[in-house]
């Protein structure tokens, strides 16, 4: 009788331990395709661990205010938090994130590519591990470029990009020269006029933190920009972002796209592209100044400090951005949809050397450097943002002046003005100044 | 003497209605074209996409990909919940408003009304910080009581007009036959406020369906209703507007359906007491 009431003991805290042990994790994410790829394949991590997932997928900018709402006031919502390069070193340097810095040996912590592991690390720790990394570079027609009696070169200049915009330009056809990000807000148009604002020497900061819009860089940026899109622009460009450029590049009415490089494997699709066979890669633009205006960011997992699954949550982002997912990926859906721009591993593997926007996807990562962006000395971490918690309020606020100049609401100059006043003030109230 | 109206007057008039129907409604009308379509064809000009190919494609997606149950039933016991409460709290409020008035009633019910002015974003962080003491973050339960809160003043503002509308006499002659403020409240009041509080709940289900705010901020997986459904499928990266117009339709046809039903009272419940 005791000998049998000993065994249904061990038994039950030998059951009760197994239970215990099998976790349910929510994990915060947007909805981009690879993370809903991801999301297909849980049941391979659920069947490797026994741990369970349930996903919470939101639109970037609902998902930052949700999360960022729920990491301030210690929520504990989320198990695992999708969130970028701009938030995870302020994250976590106020202490807000777990550390990953005891990652299994199997992980393979130095395979992830230095610019990522970089930009999602503070003081040397990595905070967040990248699921998928992308900068940007120039998508362009090759019948159209070839039409217009020119060549892209591999790196071409700003000077060269105007000009073929402006040839390949046929308005009776509905075909614009270039399509580029206008839309207000510090993650569309501005990410895009801050990095080739880099190229042109210009700077959101100097070393003493003050604005520099009024500047002469800035000011050749924006009427460059503005004269060119005018030109060679479609109408209505001051209200066009990511997805209004991948509609009208798709169905052939662009001639030369600059975006994220991640919408490579968009516009070569056939399924939706009626340009797919017809597009060529090259690296973001420079303006022989030593710096290219291409960005960079990744999409990253992180794990909220205060967790009460951080074992479980480490195991799930081992799964998600480790080789064996890329692998699985590959094995499932082809090697053009596994997760780009993370691992360094992925661009020496003989397969996805095949796909057409391999390289340049990976010279344009390798080209792009956080800590060095600018021509002139910055305070700041970051090429299309200043990774400080008060530039997305800023950057927000900038852009809008810029989109209400893209529109010929008001002029460039007076854009500037505006833009120059708003962020001294802001630095001011912030305390940097 | 009835007014004679012209047949020029009529024809216009109709004209005119129709043409402000057909404006508000054509927003809907295009989500649900727009969800028949592939992710190609849904970016194409309007033309184009009226003459491509029509599909369930997006649906099945959608059906695939979410939990959508999940979603609808968060979404009827958060509706109906809210509104429930809300009735029950607003009922004696209303009562005590329209029947034993007294100098501050109207200011009450100003200051009731203009909290509906404060902006949600700026209480976020104390609600959000309370729901966390409380253990109610993303629950049913919470939402419940802060949809609920955020309706009250339109549940009483409404009530309030249909119980004004009840001559008092009736509910003095109740209480000299020995009724109870339970019994006059339970027996007398309400049977004869019925349409009036139909209309309410009626109103009250459709904007707490409705509500994306507090319900995107207050849940993770859990009680996630349909807004937060819909809010998945909008991607700064990629295309997703026949996926989109599908969920939204998936989201919003329930609520259509039952305003199409009731439209009579809702018309009724929205016009009552405005013309004296």
């Amino acid at each position: 009788m005791r000998m049998k009431k000993i065994i249904c003991t061990v038994a039950a805290t030998f059951l009760a331990s197994g239970v215990a042990n099998a976790d349910t994790l929510t994990i915060a994410t947007v909805n981009n395709g690879d993370m809903i790829r991801m999301q297909g394949l849980t049941d391979d991590f659920t069947a490797k661990t026994g741990h369970s997932v349930e996903w919470v997928t939101l639109e970037e900018n609902v998902l930052r205010q949700r999360v960022t709402t729920d990491i301030t006031t210690k929520g504990g919502a989320f198990d695992i938090m999708t969130i970028g390069m701009y938030e995870t070193p302020i994250w976590g340097k106020n202490g807000w994130l777990v550390p990953l810095d005891d990652l299994s040996a199997g992980y393979d912590v130095g395979d992830i590519l230095p610019a990522m592991a970089g930009g999602l690390s503070y003081d040397g720790t990595l905070f967040a591990a990248p699921f998928y990394g992308e900068s940007s570079m120039i998508m362009y027609r090759t019948d159209l470029m070839e039409k217009a009696g020119m060549s892209m070169p591999e790196a071409p200049s700003w000077s060269f990009i105007a000009k073929a915009a402006r040839e390949m330009t046929d308005r009776d056809n509905d075909i614009n020269g270039i399509c580029l990000r206008g839309k207000a807000g510090w993650g569309e148009g501005g990410a895009f006029i801050t990095a080739m604002s880099n190229s042109f020497g210009a700077r959101w900061f100097d070393e003493n933190w003050d604005a520099q819009f009024d500047t002469r860089e800035w000011s050749d940026t924006l009427n460059f920009y503005v004269n060119m899109m005018n030109d060679a622009g479609p109408a209505g460009y001051a209200t066009n972002g990511f997805n209004e450029n991948l509609s009208l590049f798709q169905q052939g009415k662009c001639g030369m796209w600059i975006d994220a490089t991640v919408a490579a494997s968009f516009v070569t699709n056939p399924k939706d592209s009626t340009v797919a066979d017809k597009v060529g890669f090259a690296l973001a633009p420079d303006n022989g100044m030593g710096v290219r205006s291409n960005w960079l960011w990744a999409w990253a997992l992180a794990i909220p400090a205060g967790t009460q699954k951080e074992d479980a949550a480490k195991q799930f982002i081992e799964w998600a951005t480790s080789n064996g997912y890329i692998e699985l990926v590959a094995a499932k859906e082809g090697w053009a949809n596994v997760p780009p721009g993370a691992r360094t591993s992925l661009y020496e593997n003989a397969n996805y050397k095949d796909i057409p926007f391999a390289k340049m996807t990976l010279d344009s990562i390798l080209s792009a450097d956080p800590n060095n962006s600018t021509v002139d000395p910055s305070p700041y971490v970051g090429i299309q943002f200043a990774a400080i918690p008060e530039f997305a309020g800023i950057a927000t606020e900038v852009s809008q002046e810029f989109s209400a100049a893209y529109a010929g609401q008001q002029s460039v100059e007076e854009a500037l003005a505006k833009a120059q006043a708003l962020t001294n003030d802001a630095m001011e109230a912030a305390g940097y100044r | 003497m009835a007014r004679t109206v012209s047949t020029r007057r009529k024809t216009l008039t109709t004209i005119a209605a129709w043409t402000i129907g057909i404006v508000i409604f054509f927003p809907i009308l295009w989500i649900i074209v727009l969800s028949f379509k592939t992710e190609g064809d849904a970016i194409k000009t309007p033309l184009e996409v009226l003459t491509s190919l029509w599909t369930f494609e997006s649906y099945a997606v959608v059906q695939e990909r979410s939990d959508y149950f999940k979603h609808f039933t968060n979404s009827v016991i958060i509706a109906l919940g809210s509104t429930l409460l809300g009735v029950l709290v607003a009922v004696p409020a209303a009562w005590s408003m329209a029947f034993v008035p007294s100098p501050r009633t109207r200011g009450i019910l100003m200051w009731m009304l203009s909290t509906k002015m404060l902006p949600a974003v700026g209480v976020l962080y104390p609600i959000y910080l309370l729901f966390i003491q409380l253990g109610i973050l993303d629950s049913r339960i919470g939402l419940v009581v802060v949809l609920m809160l955020i309706n009250l003043p339109i549940i009483v503002w409404m009530l309030y007009t249909y119980f004004r509308e009840i001559p008092g006499e009736i509910l003095e002659a109740a209480r000299m036959d020995g009724a109870t403020l339970r019994a006059e409240l339970l027996y007398v009041l309400t049977p004869m406020a019925i349409p009036g509080i139909a209309s309410t709940v009626l109103l009250n289900v459709i904007l707490a369906w409705n509500e994306a705010f507090w319900t995107l901020n207050l849940t993770a997986a859990k009680a996630a209703p349909l807004t937060a459904f819909i809010a998945s499928y909008s991607s700064p990266e990629g295309l997703f507007y026949a996926k989109l117009s599908a969920a939204s339709v998936m989201a919003i046809a329930p609520i259509l359906i039952m305003g199409w039903f009731s439209q009579k009272q809702l018309v009724r419940g929205l016009t009552f007491g405005a013309v004296k």
